[in-house]
């Protein structure tokens, strides 16, 4: 039961040091956006975990029941995902002007032009 | 499901062809998305596969065929480096774990302190069944309005990176796939659907799942599919960018309004009992009102996040 109790927790863990990987490992800028997203989601899987109670349903009130899930990490979550694709915009078109400036997107590129000049 | 989660980030991880590993994370967003309906949150899973399998996915497409498609190989000493520093991490929030409640456990701390008061009083203090809709627009309101800015903020930040929409910028010939008919004919099936639906989910955010963030959303993606299988020259002609733009802001005008007004009728900022005879009626207005606003803003940011990806130019 203790192992399988924090076997959701365990699963976060993974996902978010995938993410974490592709972050370093990567030397693409898009890519590294994307190691940053499935971070982000395993964030999120984390409070949602967090927020699930054995027995309970959806938080919204209805008759007859009286054990729900935790609606707090819900609202944080939900805000969470827009702010976040508004954020992954940014970083793309962060990107997208790099790449027009120097014509690449990979980071060992860049910084060899830049110490070029 | 979390198996297949874990696969699926695997898979992204290890692929260079970028194009494959962004379609690759669409299926991931959407596999959590029915990770979240499993674990009670339908508000959340509405969210993510309207904005991690629709919008994010469009966005990242669109920043590619701005870029390049593929990764180029990195030195096979940084994947051992990175892979050291992970585990060693990784290792590390295992550990951590060890004394974390257990996986739904009524008794844990995070479900004993405000989320009683939220589930037990909100239905005479605010009236409406969803809590998630009163937690999200009355009692953390404050919460609410900066997260909306956020993302006003983000839309302004691109429009500055990639510049303004104008009508001049737009090429005739960009895109559109009006050309191939099952497309066609699916698009202009499904457009007023999704924009009746978006409605639906605006307006019955109180009572079901819903509300001001997932319904801009959705509605953004209405334009979005028209403008990528119609052309941006259709798309600009029913919204054009400076109208989107300035709707952005009015959102966020419309949520900050509501809280001065509430202001100048002489309660705090964001106190929406004030504004109806009894406090109920007043909730019932402010979050009708607050998620209004949060929807016109998040649908024009992302009109307008649209248009700055279709309509940047490559400088040669």
């Amino acid at each position: 039961m203790q192992v399988f109790g924090l076997y959701n927790y365990w699963v976060v863990i993974i996902l978010m040091m995938i993410g974490l990987y592709v972050v370093i490992a990567s030397g693409n800028l898009i890519k590294k956006i994307v190691g940053l997203n499935i971070f982000q989601t395993s964030v999120f899987i984390l409070y949602i975990s967090i927020g699930k109670l054995d027995r309970g349903t959806a938080p919204i009130l209805v008759e007859g029941v009286t054990s729900y899930s935790n609606p707090l990490p819900h609202v944080l979550i939900l805000t969470a995902i827009v702010v976040g694709v508004a954020t992954t915009a940014l970083g793309l078109a962060l990107a997208v002007r790099i790449y027009g400036a120097y014509g690449s997107i990979e980071e060992d590129e860049i910084q060899k032009q830049d110490n070029a000049s | 499901m979390l198996s297949l989660l874990t696969v699926t980030a695997l898979a992204v991880a290890r692929l260079d062809q970028l194009f494959a590993a962004v379609m690759l994370f669409g299926i991931y967003s959407l596999l959590s998305a029915a990770l979240f309906v499993v674990m009670d949150a339908v508000d959340v899973a509405f969210t993510e596969a309207a904005v991690g399998a629709g919008i994010s996915i469009i966005l990242m497409l669109g920043a590619l065929a701005l870029t390049s498609r593929e990764q180029r190989p990195v030195p096979r000493s940084r994947h051992w480096i990175a892979l050291v520093v992970v585990v060693v991490t990784g290792a590390g929030l295992i550990y951590g774990t060890l004394d974390i409640p257990l996986y739904a456990d009524p008794n844990a701390p995070a479900h004993l302190h405000v989320a009683p008061r939220y589930l037990q009083q909100s239905m005479q203090e605010i009236g409406i069944p969803n809590v998630v809709t009163s937690v999200l627009a009355s009692y953390r309101g404050y919460d609410t309005l900066g997260e909306t800015v956020v993302i006003f903020t983000a839309a302004v930040g691109v429009i500055g990176r990639l510049g303004v929409a104008t009508e001049g910028r737009i090429e005739p010939k960009t895109g559109g796939l009006e050309h191939y008919l099952i497309l066609r004919i699916t698009a202009k099936f499904m457009l007023p659907l999704i924009l009746v639906f978006a409605l639906y989910v605006q307006f019955h955010g109180d009572f079901g799942p819903g509300g001001g963030f997932q319904a801009g959303v959705i509605f953004a993606s209405a334009f979005i599919l028209y403008g990528l299988v119609f052309g941006m020259e259709n798309v600009t002609a029913v919204a054009p960018p400076v109208v989107v733009r300035s709707l952005a802001a009015i959102g966020v005008l419309i949520y900050a309004g509501v809280g001065v007004v509430s202001l100048l009728m002489g309660s705090n900022f964001l106190d929406y009992n004030i504004l109806g005879h009894e406090p109920t009626h007043g909730q019932h207005l402010g979050i009708f009102l607050v998620e209004f606003g949060v929807g016109v803003t998040v649908a024009a940011s992302m009109i307008s996040l649209f248009y700055a990806y279709a309509s940047y130019q490559r400088e040669k």
